[in-house]
């Protein structure tokens, strides 16, 4: 019984910890004062203000747009790529597999000026498509690594099967294999996007001539004292994520396969 | 058919080799010369950059760094094994919804959650005023190293939690009774089959924990108040402001091989409990 | 031989979200005693096991160790100790270790762990495979360390929750023998939960016979198998016809529209009553000089008899032969008086 307590106020104050910060950004979302320690009323203007912001809709733009083009891209060619060397010889495969780790064991830091150096001395101007580039390096490796383990479980006879009974290595793979790993490619899919949304240090690096996304943006206003509209954007995030997990959740008993 | 499909990996196996392989090659290279990076002709090798290390102010900054990681991995460690220790010993239909729970806010931006916790912490920020409001001292935590702390454990706690619960949901219930059976009480069960069997997990929460945390600039940036640099703002420096890419490619590669020795230590630790789990006892 | 009582259940019931698990049992086990508890899934056995090694708390009744009241002991201070149904072996620790593990927590000495430890390898014929990892031991392998596991500690008591249930059928019994042994040789009590009832046949002293959380027969193997007490047992234990009938009065019985001579006293006048007659105690007849008639509706060749379905009347007798006859034919069944077991028309048992 005592110990029931104990756990309970636990869990309530790590769950405070983690929820207070979102909590006060939400609350300030609806602050008639700019300040962030005073209460002016309440308002919904900063909701407005947040739509017409030039800033905040062009970060937000980029933002999805690089998240959406190199998740897609980054699924492509890595599930691609997953096949391919899922049926290479051990030392092939185990030099791949390290050099493709490369991205995910590095601090971001490195990777992002890594690349930096890359596009700096091969004269590129950094923006967009650096900056995009530089998302699907990043992505791929995850890919591989959620459709990997999907393609090892699949039964090795299942390939060999269909083209046993008559379909084309093209064909096969279409409707024989592709459709056997598609868990590991949704799930490295979602993963690539999240991080790509998420990202801001190999972002920053990587970008110019005026493109930015939503966490250099943060960054760069947290410097010089941020609009309240943030908050106001804080919230609706907030909203999207809890709706979104909360449907992931329902549809399918293994949710936690998507939570990366 | 095998023959044939790991073609499939080649196109990727170029990509590697331009965006992973020859960008650390570079960055390698110019952590070994001196001269003008814009002008490739006046390159040439020096260990100069490396020898910047044992001046003391740079070197305040990497100890600094490792010091306030290790500090961060540590609390989450203490915080976070209870938490994944709880939620795999809640009840399975509660289970997903605290793990998903606890989950949530690592879905939202990284900096927001940074920059919610200068709204909190900030001299005129949310605490102060509360605290003001029923009569209390106020508090001069940010900017300073104990808000770099927070921002660490606030923002990587999850990365502590995940692995860890990972494995101890793992773990048979009839395991656990084995050792009830034998004469362990719960503590000595905690000890001696518990804990052993989470130390992999244990061990990727901490590198999941110590990564990040050791080459962090913007927690560091936003909550240290720009006082409180570490090698990750050091590294960012030399690239965005200085524009000494020697000196920065220098950080980076030691930054990476200091990282691979913690993660050879770390999986040491990981590979010996494999065999001898009574020296532990 | 008179032996004494080890554990007693009284009144032990257990239910979770008013579904009872285990209902109200009372059962006596003695020293030395192999016992198994045997009934279909979901009978109860399991949990009543659990109740008795301390995993699971009793919602009513007690049970008693040696005289004691231990309801409220935990697992880790009852002289019980527990195999496993899949093994639970520390994946963490070598064979060596695992099997110290409970010697370890009592602080006995590293010389004596060590011989107490050589001593159980030897019993479990693994010597020699102390530094293995369990990870690479075969299925019967890593039985037998749960089995020194548990035995090293000296219980007086050992449960064995399905032990064998994982291992392949010519294992199983090379196991079964093996337990047999174990356990004459270190001369605890065994008590041994499964759902094999040629397992708990071959090995018991005492088989009870459970179902629906109820008790339904508690007897040695020849008893439990000869005279079940009610329509679950013979349906459980082996292959059984089983039929409904009248007893008139002591050692007459009629089913099949005639009356028999049996074996059986004790019933009140015109009592209806189930009547068992197993498979392999029919005898096939001509026709003419048997107790009942009846047509050949299939048969199966089952190594070493036949066995043939017999329709006679509206009932289908099973009958185990070697003696073929094909399907068609009219045959002859008859049985005499010792081979009809006469029981207690069950209440409530044939659920």
């Amino acid at each position: 019984m005592v110990g029931k307590i104990i756990k309970r106020t636990y869990m309530g104050l790590i769950f405070l910890f983690l929820y207070m910060p979102i909590l006060v950004l939400i609350v300030f979302s609806f602050n008639e004062s700019k300040s962030r320690g005073h209460w002016g009323g309440f308002t919904l203007k900063w909701y407005g203000e947040l739509f017409r912001d030039p800033d905040i809709t062009k970060a937000l733009y980029y933002t999805f747009l690089v998240a959406f083009l190199s998740s897609l891209i980054a699924t492509v060619i890595g599930t691609i790529s997953a096949i391919g060397i899922h049926n290479m010889g051990l030392l092939g495969k185990k030099v791949i597999l390290n050099v493709n780790y490369l991205p995910v064991l590095n601090p971001d830091i490195v990777t992002g000026v890594a690349l930096m150096t890359l596009f700096i001395s091969m004269n590129m101007r950094l923006g967009f498509t650096t900056m995009l580039i530089s998302h699907v390096v990043f992505n791929i490796p995850y890919v591989i690594l959620s459709v990997l383990p999907k393609l090892r479980q699949m039964n090795r006879h299942m390939a060999e099967a269909a083209l046993d009974l008559g379909a084309t290595p093209f064909y096969a793979m279409r409707k024989v294999i592709i459709p056997e790993i598609m868990p590991g490619v949704i799930t490295g899919a979602l993963m690539a996007f999240t991080l790509s949304v998420d990202d801001f240090v190999i972002s920053f690096f990587n970008t110019g001539s005026g493109v930015t996304n939503l966490s250099i943006i943060i960054f760069s206003m947290a410097r010089r004292g941020i609009k309240p509209s943030i908050n106001a954007l804080s919230t609706l995030m907030l909203i999207t994520v809890v709706i979104l997990l909360l449907i992931i959740n329902k549809r399918s008993t293994k949710g936690d396969e998507l939570i990366p | 058919m095998k023959n044939k499909s790991k073609y499939l990996a080649y196109p990727y196996v170029i990509w590697m080799a331009i965006f992973i392989v020859i960008p650390l090659v570079l960055v390698l290279y110019y952590s070994f010369t001196s001269g003008n990076i814009h002008d490739p002709g006046s390159l040439k090798f020096s260990v100069e950059s490396y020898g910047k290390f044992f001046d003391s102010l740079y070197l305040n900054i990497i100890i600094k760094s490792f010091w306030l990681a290790f500090l961060s991995t540590v609390l989450c460690l203490l915080f976070g094994y209870p938490v994944a220790f709880i939620i795999s010993r809640a009840k399975m239909k509660h289970r997903g919804l605290l793990l998903l729970f606890f989950l949530v806010p690592i879905w939202m931006n990284f900096l927001l959650r940074t920059y919610a916790w200068m709204a909190i912490l900030s001299p005129n920020g949310f605490l102060n005023r509360v605290l003001e409001m029923i009569g209390l001292p106020t508090l001069a935590i940010m900017p300073g190293q104990k808000a770099v702390v927070l921002g660490m454990v606030y923002n990587f706690l999850p990365f502590m939690v995940l692995p860890i619960y990972t494995v101890l949901a793992k773990i048979d219930k009839n395991v656990l009774e084995a050792a009830m059976d034998l004469g362990a009480n719960g503590l000595i069960t905690f000890v001696r089959v518990i804990l052993p069997q989470t130390i992999p997990g244990i061990v990727s929460g901490v590198t999941m924990v110590f990564m990040p945390a050791v080459s962090t600039f913007v927690i560091s940036r936003l909550l240290g108040g720009g006082k409180e640099l570490l090698i990750g703002n050091l590294i960012e420096q030399q690239f965005t402001v200085h524009r000494d890419w020697h000196f920065g490619s220098a950080l980076s590669i030691i930054l990476m091989v200091m990282i691979l020795i913690s993660m050879a230590v770390m999986s040491k630790v990981d590979a010996g409990n494999e065999q001898g789990g009574a020296a532990l006892w | 031989m008179l032996r004494r009582n080890i554990i007693e259940l009284r009144n032990l019931t257990k239910s979770y979200n008013d579904t009872v698990v285990v209902d109200a049992i009372n059962l006596l086990i003695r020293e030395n005693e192999f016992i198994t508890l045997l009934g279909p899934s979901g009978c109860g056995k399991t949990t009543t096991l659990r109740m008795i090694g301390g995993f699971e708390d009793p919602n009513d009744g007690d049970i008693f160790f040696e005289g004691t009241r231990i309801n409220n002991v935990p697992p880790y201070k009852r002289n019980i100790n527990t195999v496993f149904q899949k093994y639970a072996l520390f994946t963490h620790m070598n064979v060596y270790e695992n099997i110290a593990f409970g010697l370890r927590i009592k602080k006995v000495p590293n010389d004596e762990m060590k011989k107490r430890v050589q001593r159980m390898l030897k019993l479990v014929d693994l010597e020699g495979f102390e530094k293995r990892h369990v990870d690479s031991l075969s299925g019967g392998q890593q039985q037998r360390v749960a089995i020194a596991r548990a035995l090293v500690n000296e219980p007086k008591v050992l449960l064995l929750d399905e032990p064998l249930g994982a291992l392949d059928l010519k294992l199983r019994k090379e196991m079964q023998i093996e337990l047999m042994d174990m356990q004459k040789n270190v001369g605890i009590t065994f008590i041994y939960v499964t759902h094999d009832q040629e397992e708990a046949l071959t090995m018991s002293d005492t088989v009870v016979v459970m179902n629906n959380g109820v008790i339904q027969q508690v007897g040695s193997p020849v008893d439990i198998y000869n005279e079940p007490e009610n329509r679950f047992v013979a349906d459980f234990i082996g292959e059984s016809n089983i039929l409904e009938g009248i007893m008139h009065e002591d050692f007459l019985v009629s089913f099949s529209g005639r009356k028999f001579r049996c074996v059986d006293k004790g019933f009140s006048k015109d009592e209806p009553v189930d009547v068992v007659i197993r498979p392999e105690d029919i005898d096939v007849t001509s026709p003419e000089d048997a107790d009942l008639q009846g047509v050949v509706s299939s048969v199966v060749f089952k190594g070493v008899h036949y066995e043939m379905l017999v329709e006679s009347g509206d009932f289908e007798y099973m009958i185990q032969s070697t003696d073929m006859q094909p399907v068609g034919a009219g045959i002859g069944l008859k049985f005499g008086p010792e081979d009809i077991h006469v029981m207690k028309r069950g209440s409530d048992n044939e659920k």
